[in-house]
């Protein structure tokens, strides 16, 4: 069986070769910005980023960044293109963007939504809904928007003025915020009569450790998030001098650093687990040891110790990671002596979860064995129709792009919902593939390839970083070092178009491409064909591009794997086979309902 | 021609060769011949045998004339020696270097018009004096470098690009070289690089002369529908002779060959040669039988390729001469130079 010939008519296909943006989770068509960057235009770059993702300040510096493993750098050099950093980029240099904003429409259509919670989520579906004349009222307990962006993410790493110049951009399309006010029963709030409520209260509990000393110690064991919230409002300014941070995941990371600016000299953080399973970011792990603050691996807290009533220390067993044939991890203790660690204050760092117990059980909104609502993951609607679920409260904690994606979504089934359409009738998205050609080796694109290492981005002197909790550690690359990054950008959306009855099979394209992914070969069944192209294609996540039968009978098969699209194929091509053709994709975000056409 | 430098990243996963060296390692500066001509896949199939020999590629000498394909010495080995003479005279300096340093290895490549018509006395005594070299022609059937003029190895029945007819016959270099006496006679097609490069390879471990014809479409100039040397016409008349499978020395040969099928020959540095013969009734090592099977196949409007020729027995120029084995350049001064008494005798001698 041989394989089928490539339909690059269908937009997934060549979606799926620009790593990056498919690996994102609001799909931000990340090479185009990159491209506005190194042609200086921010504001444009900005705006790219502000219809995908909402957020470009924020997540710019903040982003959990699921595009940068993708990155095809990664494949071919080492490091991935700053995608992130080139975000804040956009932001940090664009110019006035108010008259690009969507014009709200004065005559609203009459619906009205309530949404629970003001982060990331929340905000989203109202930035996708008030343009539609929607009317949206955001109901959240803390003083202020941006959910945990703003209660838990440290100023440190994202600056007050950046949340919220970010928050109030949506917030000002005409949200009304009902701040301060916790919402202590849906059923309530269902009976205010809106037309759909949208849930993006998060997962705002973190996780405790009962252990031996935990109750009678509790004056001085905090649970990370709720610290971090109360240093956020000024509740909490300082702390002890010793501190044990227990966990590894980012709040951890934002825990201990956050000690070490308001009194804590000598501070841990603890794992249980080996140092390389940490879920931490690695650039988090990487700022946190810059610190100066030592990370203790295959640490398991099993006592809290008093002396004269009060914490005075923690102590530990010691661990060992050990895998069975499948791969699947045990933690096992080492039976070394125990680890004391002693210490004025713990932050326990291991973890949130959802909590719901507002929402009455018998109101249709059906929740799962571990208390989580029942959501379709494709509409976002719970069990009741018209209320809906997005962001942490969904499925867990992620992050604020899976928050902004999961918004425009739930923003597409509010309106389908309220105009009685079918919720699985999702909008196509937008694309478009032009040729780029401009002269006979003239490209719209800048297609030659630096060979740059990625820039680090400067930061602020440790010591003036660690003197406050306002300074922001990053400084953002400078214009000099983005545009330096910008062309370290592989233009991936910049497609490889075969046009294969032109071929003459002169084997040009094959002899010139610098990574030898052309080949021209007899077609056969894809394991076949993969072992026997000039390198073999072992990357299966990444497609093969078969043409139809050419002149001699064999196929042109291109491995998308690591290709540069640096366009030298179809510079050397002579009868224009090949095309480098930019491809466009936006996904479609809420719209306004479709003028039908009349029937002739 | 390409504005931009071909970017220095490859394949994460290029096979190395012996020498830990990737094909890429073999490159030369950037084509700046017409996009899609054959010469540029004939640089392609040099790179890869070069690489697949495991050959080092500063102990090779390009040597050239002018015209498109003499350009491309450029294109290759950018460690390589390199010597791109005036046209028609590649032979001479191949020659005069062969005879100075017998250590390289030498790779002549030249044009039709650059061999056949210009250079052809020249051809001839290389061949002649069994020269060891790989001489290979990109043969085009045409001038391509001064715009397309009827070549002397351009067949009576190919018309040009304008329709223009060609009056005379043409010269077939591999039949001429097997009559001059030619060790190594093949025929490639610059489209077919997997009978291409072995037989380049095979042709680099052979000692004496070695021309390959590499038939290799000009897509400028003779490219067309009445052409005899464009891809469609090329592939359309291809009769392969034969298939190459090179053994080096010292390995166990484990291919299995049908009874009669093949010619084994083995190579000076005892590399095994494997010729697999496809149904035809001449032996490859036999030049009598070689020549009327070229004839016949040419009369019969078909091109011949693969390994047509191979003696393996032939001597080359020095063991003919008897001159240095070792490179001049590695003597001693006293030993280049004995000195005015040496002189005189051996002036004295001849008067
Ligand atoms: C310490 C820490 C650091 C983080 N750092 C990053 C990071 O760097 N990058 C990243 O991408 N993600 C980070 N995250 C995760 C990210 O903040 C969340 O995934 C994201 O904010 C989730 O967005 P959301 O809209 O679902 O809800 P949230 O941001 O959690 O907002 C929910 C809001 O709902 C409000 N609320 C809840 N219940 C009620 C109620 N009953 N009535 C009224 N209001 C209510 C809450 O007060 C809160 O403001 C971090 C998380 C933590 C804990
Ligand atoms: C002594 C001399 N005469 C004529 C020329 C003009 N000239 C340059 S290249 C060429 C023909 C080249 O033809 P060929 O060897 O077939 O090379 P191609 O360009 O076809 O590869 C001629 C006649 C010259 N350079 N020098
Ligand atoms: S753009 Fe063409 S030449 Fe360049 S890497 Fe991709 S396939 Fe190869
Ligand atoms: S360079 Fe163009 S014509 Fe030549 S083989 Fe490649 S696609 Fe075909
Ligand atoms: S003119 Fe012909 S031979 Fe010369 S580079 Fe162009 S295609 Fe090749
Ligand atoms: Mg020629």
């Amino acid at each position: 069986m041989s394989m089928e010939a490539t339909d690059v008519t269908d937009p997934e296909y060549f979606h799926k070769v620009v790593d990056c943006q498919w690996a994102c989770p609001a799909h931000t068509p990340v090479p185009e910005y990159i491209r506005l960057i190194a042609q200086r235009r921010y504001t444009d770059a900005f705006m790219i980023n502000w219809e995908s993702n909402v957020f470009p300040g924020i997540l710019g510096r903040t982003c959990d960044r699921p595009c940068e493993p993708a990155c095809r750098r990664t494949r071919v050099e080492d490091k991935p293109v700053a995608i992130c950093r080139l975000k804040r980029v956009a932001s940090d240099y664009r110019g006035d963007i108010s008259d690009r904003l969507p014009k709200i429409p004065t005559h609203k259509n009459g619906r009205h939504i309530a949404l629970v919670g003001a982060g990331p989520a929340s905000l989203t579906v109202v930035r996708d809904l008030l343009p539609l004349g929607y009317e949206c009222t955001i109901i959240e307990k803390a003083p202020k928007g941006g959910g945990l962006m703003c209660t838990n993410i440290p100023e440190f790493r994202l600056p007050v003025k950046v949340l919220d110049e970010e928050v109030n951009r949506v917030l000002d399309l005409g949200a009304y915020s009902r701040f301060n006010e916790e919402i202590t029963s849906l059923a309530d709030l269902l009976n205010e009569d809106f037309d759909a409520v949208f849930i993006g209260s998060g997962a705002p509990r973190g996780k405790d450790l009962s252990l031996p000393g935990r109750s009678e110690a509790s004056a001085n064991i905090h649970i990370g998030t709720d610290f971090l919230g109360s240093v956020a409002f000024g509740h909490t300014e300082e702390i002890g001098r010793r501190v044990v941070v227990i966990g590894g995941g980012n709040t951890a990371m934002d825990c201990c650093r956050t000690a070490r600016r308001i009194g804590g000299k000598n501070v841990f953080v603890t794992v249980r687990s080996p140092r390389s399973d940490m879920k931490a970011s690695e650039w988090e792990i990487d700022d946190t040891e810059r610190e100066g603050i030592p990370i203790l691996d295959n640490h398991n807290p099993v006592e809290f110790v008093l002396t004269d009533g009060k914490l005075s220390a923690v102590v530990f067993e010691k661990m060992q990671a050990e895998y069975d044939a499948s791969g699947k991890r045990t933690l096992k203790p080492t039976g070394e002596p125990p680890v004391v660690i002693e210490c004025d204050d713990v932050l326990m760092a291991i973890g949130q979860e959802n909590s719901f117990p507002w929402i009455e059980r018998d109101l249709g909104v059906d929740f799962d064995d571990h208390g989580m609502p029942v959501v379709d993951s494709q509409t976002f609607q719970s069990t009741r129709p018209g209320v809906f679920f997005g962001g942490d409260a969904a499925w867990g904690p992620e992050n604020i792009i899976w928050a902004v994606a999961h918004g425009h979504q739930a923003a597409i089934s509010i309106d389908l919902h309220l105009r009685d359409e079918d919720l699985r009738k999702r909008p196509s998205p937008l694309t478009n593939l032009v040729s780029t050609k401009m002269g006979i080796h003239e490209w719209a694109y800048d297609n030659e390839i630096s060979n740059d290492k990625r820039y680090v981005v400067p930061h602020t002197a440790l010591d003036d970083a660690l003197a406050s909790l306002s300074v922001e550690v990053e400084l953002g690359y400078d214009e000099r070092l983005a545009l330096a990054e910008a062309k370290r950008c592989l233009n991936c959306d910049i497609q490889t178009v075969f046009e294969g009855p032109r071929c003459i099979e002169c084997d040009a394209c094959t002899d010139i491409c610098p990574v030898d992914c052309i080949n021209f070969t007899a077609n056969s069944e894809e394991t076949d064909l993969r072992s026997r192209l000039r390198v073999p294609a072992e990357n299966l996540e990444q497609a093969l591009y078969v043409s139809d039968a050419l002149k001699t009978g064999r196929v042109m098969v291109k491995d998308e794997d690591v290709c540069l699209h640096c366009g030298l194929c179809a510079e050397r091509c002579p009868t224009g086979a090949w095309d480098m053709q930019q491809f466009f994709y936006q996904e479609t975000g809420a719209q306004k309902p479709q003028v039908h056409a009349i029937a002739e | 021609m390409t504005h931009i430098a071909k970017p220095k990243f490859h394949h994460p996963s290029l096979p190395k060769n012996k020498l830990g060296l990737t094909h890429r390692d073999y490159e030369g500066v950037v084509s700046t011949l017409c996009a899609g001509c054959g010469h540029d896949s004939v640089s392609a199939a040099i790179i890869d045998a070069c690489f697949r020999s495991d050959i080092e590629a500063h102990r090779i000498a390009k040597v050239s004339g002018i015209g498109c394909s003499s350009k491309t010495t450029n294109y290759f080995l950018r460690q390589a020696h390199g010597f791109n003479s005036v046209h028609g005279r590649m032979p001479s300096v191949a020659t005069g270097a062969n005879l100075a340093n017998n250590s390289l290895t030498y790779i002549g490549v030249s044009g039709d018009g650059d061999t056949a018509s210009i250079g052809l006395g020249q051809f001839c005594h290389a061949i002649r004096r069994r020269l060891n070299m790989v001489y290979i022609v990109e043969n085009n059937g045409t001038y391509g470098l001064t715009k397309g003029q009827f070549s002397a190895t351009n067949d009576r029945n190919s018309k040009g690009r304008t329709g223009k007819e060609n009056p005379y016959p043409a010269i077939d270099l591999c039949s001429l070289a097997v009559q001059l006496g030619a060790g190594f006679v093949g025929r490639g097609f610059s489209g077919d690089k997997e009978q291409l490069v072995p037989l380049i390879q095979a042709a680099l471990k052979y000692r004496g002369f070695a021309l390959i014809d590499v038939i290799s479409p000009c897509v400028t100039f003779n490219n067309h529908a009445a052409s005899t040397k464009s891809f469609d016409y090329v592939r359309d008349h291809n009769d392969v002779m034969d298939r190459l499978d090179i053994v080096p020395h010292r390995e166990e040969i484990t291919a299995e060959y049908e009874e009669g099928s093949t010619v084994d020959v083995t190579l000076h540095d005892g590399s095994q040669v494997t010729l697999s013969k496809i149904a035809k009734d001449y032996d490859p090592t036999d030049a009598e039988s070689v020549l009327p099977m070229l004839h016949a196949e040419r009369n019969g409007g078909a091109i011949a390729t693969g390994l047509l020729y191979i003696d393996p027995e032939e001597q080359d120029l020095h063991e003919l001469m008897h001159t240095s084995v070792t490179p001049l350049n590695s003597h001693t001064h006293d030993l280049l130079c004995p000195g005015n008494e040496t002189l005189a005798g051996i002036n004295a001698a001849h008067r």
